[in-house]
Formats: C-alpha cells, sequence, structure tokens
C-alpha cells in the first residue's frame, strides 16, 4: 500500500485523545464548537464531569483565560477551528508568545486532506497554518491517527513546563468512542 | 442611573475603591492601569492583558482558578467592545469572586481620544441581559464612595459602569506596566 492509501484507512479515535488531555492533568478545556471535533471530542468532554467546558463566544478569549488560569498551574486546552485560531492571532502573539504562556491550543484543520500534509492542503486556510506557527516559532504536532496521540501529553507537559504556546493540530475527525 | 452626565474622574473613583482593596487581584488596562497604578505598586495588580480587550478574559481566568480570590477588572469602554462577548462567557461561567467595572469616558483615550462608536452605549444594561448576577451604574462619586462597599461584598459576578470625564493627557509607560518581573511576581505570590 501507498502512504495515501494506509492514511485512508486510518483513523483517530476521539476516546484515545480525551484520556490523552485528562492524562496530562487539563481541568479545562476552553472552547468555541468546530465540526472537525464536534461529535469525537467535545460532546465527550461537555459530559465528562473531571474536565470544566468554559463555552467562550469568540476563540482569543480562550487565550486570556487560559493565561490567568496559568497563574495557578491549572491547565487548559483551548479546542478550536483553524478559523479561530487565525482570528486570533495578535492575543496569541502577545500572550502566547512575547509574554511566554503556557497556551495549548487543538485546532482543528476543517477541509484538511488527511491523506496529505496540512502544507499541501487544497484550502489555503489549512495551508498557512504550520507556516504561521513556524513564523512565531510556536511548537507544533499534527494528529491524524491514533499513533498520533502519544505525542499529546508530552506536548502539554513541556508547554507548562518551558512557559510557552503549543498547537495540536487534528488532522481528521476524530472518531467518537462507543 | 443610566444615561446620566458624567461628573466624576477616573482617578478620584480609583482612589475611593483603593480604600476597599486589600488582598484582591486587579486587572487593569490602559488608562486605568496608568491611574491605577499611580495609586501604588502592588504585587497583586496585573495590565499584561497583552491584547486590546482581554481584561475581562483573563479575569475570568484568574476568578475560576481559584474561587476565593476576589479578581477585580478595571476595562475601558473601547476596550469592551472589542471583547463584548465576554460578558456573555462570563455570565455563564458565573464567577462569585469577579468584579468588573468599565470606565466609560467615550473614547479611546489611549489612542488619541476618538470617540467609541456609541459614546451613550448602555454597558451595565448590556451585562444585566448578558446575565451578570449584579450590575450597577454609577456617575456620581459621593454614590460611588457611599455604595462601593456593598459593591464589592456582592456575590458575582458583578458588573459596575463607572461613567467619567476623559482625563488630562497620560504617559503610558508600556515596558513598565508589562514588565515580565510583575507577572513572575504575581505568580509567586499566588503560589504562596
Amino acid at each position: 500500500m501507498d502512504a495515501a492509501t494506509e492514511q485512508t484507512k486510518a483513523e483517530l479515535n476521539g476516546g484515545l485523545i480525551l484520556a490523552a488531555i485528562k492524562a496530562a492533568g487539563v481541568e479545562f478545556v476552553l472552547s468555541v464548537p468546530d465540526i472537525v471535533t464536534s461529535a469525537g471530542l467535545l460532546r465527550p468532554i461537555a459530559r465528562d464531569s473531571a474536565l470544566r467546558l468554559i463555552r467562550v463566544c469568540k476563540e482569543d478569549e480562550c487565550i486570556g483565560i487560559a493565561s490567568g488560569l496559568s497563574y495557578y498551574d491549572k491547565r487548559a486546552l483551548i479546542l478550536i477551528q483553524y478559523t479561530g485560531f487565525l482570528d486570533s492571532l495578535n492575543a496569541i502573539r502577545a500572550v502566547a508568545v512575547e509574554y511566554k504562556q503556557p497556551i495549548c491550543m487543538m485546532v482543528g484543520l476543517l477541509g484538511h486532506e488527511p491523506e496529505r500534509a496540512p502544507t499541501q492542503s487544497g484550502r489555503f486556510g489549512v495551508r498557512i497554518i504550520e507556516p504561521i506557527l513556524d513564523a512565531m516559532g510556536i511548537a507544533h504536532d499534527l494528529i491524524r491517527e491514533d499513533a498520533d496521540v502519544a505525542k499529546i501529553k508530552p506536548a502539554i507537559d513541556k508547554a507548562y513546563a518551558q512557559s510557552a504556546p503549543v498547537a495540536l493540530l487534528i488532522g481528521r475527525r476524530p472518531r467518537p468512542s462507543q | 442611573m443610566t444615561g446620566a452626565a458624567p461628573m466624576m474622574k477616573r482617578d478620584e473613583c480609583f482612589r475611593v475603591l483603593a480604600r476597599h482593596v486589600t488582598d484582591e487581584i486587579v486587572i487593569a488596562s490602559y488608562s486605568s492601569a496608568v491611574d491605577w497604578n499611580e495609586l501604588g505598586a502592588r504585587v497583586r495588580n496585573y495590565f499584561s492583558v497583552g491584547a486590546m480587550g482581554l481584561a475581562s478574559s483573563h479575569g475570568l481566568g484568574l476568578a475560576l482558578g481559584r474561587p476565593t480570590q476576589r479578581v477585580l477588572v478595571l476595562d475601558g469602554d473601547g476596550s469592551l467592545l472589542m471583547n463584548l462577548g465576554s460578558l456573555v462567557t462570563i455570565a455563564a461561567a458565573a464567577p462569585k469572586n469577579l468584579v468588573h467595572f468599565v470606565c466609560q469616558n467615550g473614547t479611546y483615550e489611549a489612542n488619541g481620544s476618538h470617540p467609541i462608536p456609541n459614546p451613550e452605549v448602555d454597558f451595565a444594561g448590556m451585562a444585566r441581559a448578558a446575565g451578570y448576577a449584579q450590575t450597577h451604574d454609577f456617575s456620581d462619586l459621593a454614590a460611588f464612595t457611599q455604595q462601593i462597599g456593598h459593591v464589592l461584598a456582592q456575590d458575582g459576578p458583578v458588573f459596575a459602569t463607572l461613567r467619567v470625564e476623559r482625563s488630562a493627557p497620560l504617559t503610558y509607560d508600556y515596558p513598565t506596566l508589562y514588565a515580565a518581573e510583575k507577572r513572575k511576581a504575581l505568580k509567586a505570590a499566588l503560589a504562596s
């Protein structure tokens, strides 16, 4: 099988992602709904009593809220779509990058074709995400199959240990756990 | 008191407020930060909101993270207009330990004193409609002085508009206000 065929058969289990988020010590999830992660992640998170879900009106609010929580070492995950990430760039620039705050973002790549690298996407908005993160010096990982879920906890741990931002890019719709 | 002509000065309001502040975290942006900082250095002052409008969101995070820690936000009207959705978010999250003030002088004071789109906008009314537990609207210093103790003692989220005059030109020393050492000191204070 070629790589594209392998990717077509790959899956992403939302239950595994949720377990990794909790294993990383996340207590708060801050979110504007994203259709990429809606069924496989946000709905299970909303039902999970171990996590406090704060539904915000606009994505840049999450940057301030997560920063405020970090002063008590309370861990937060920002669950948004790449459009919201783009809309929040000034807040991310200031709070996450210039102030070196541990801002952890899980970003759904709406319209991304999982068999391609995001930089090769047919969608302009998806294609520019990793170059923007690189330009801003923000660490990022692509999560598009179950094997990638192992990257989540170390990435969040590192963000809080180093007081630095990280972006976890969701490159395929997570499947809800049965 | 909605719609009354502005009669207060921001620095006078803050001097009254300061008499009631002990160990609260005080988050202030732009002109409010300059005037509040003039009253004296406090470790629990927090000015590093980063982007215009985010003071209320930082305040929500600081309030949610420790419900026993009182948090005061000193917002500006132009700033709050950039993050009006935060009124709804805060009301829904319902932190009892958050008091949110907006200093309404009708201008973007730190950016040339151009008018905001509607200088008469009713912020307290919007906060009430969003679902804040308590809302207030002050335009008289004597009334503010008489009631501020009660306002600060209420279960939040509490919102209060302070209708103030434009101040004399201020000096904005952002590198000092936003110094990384201040953020480190605040974190250390909250850890102890």
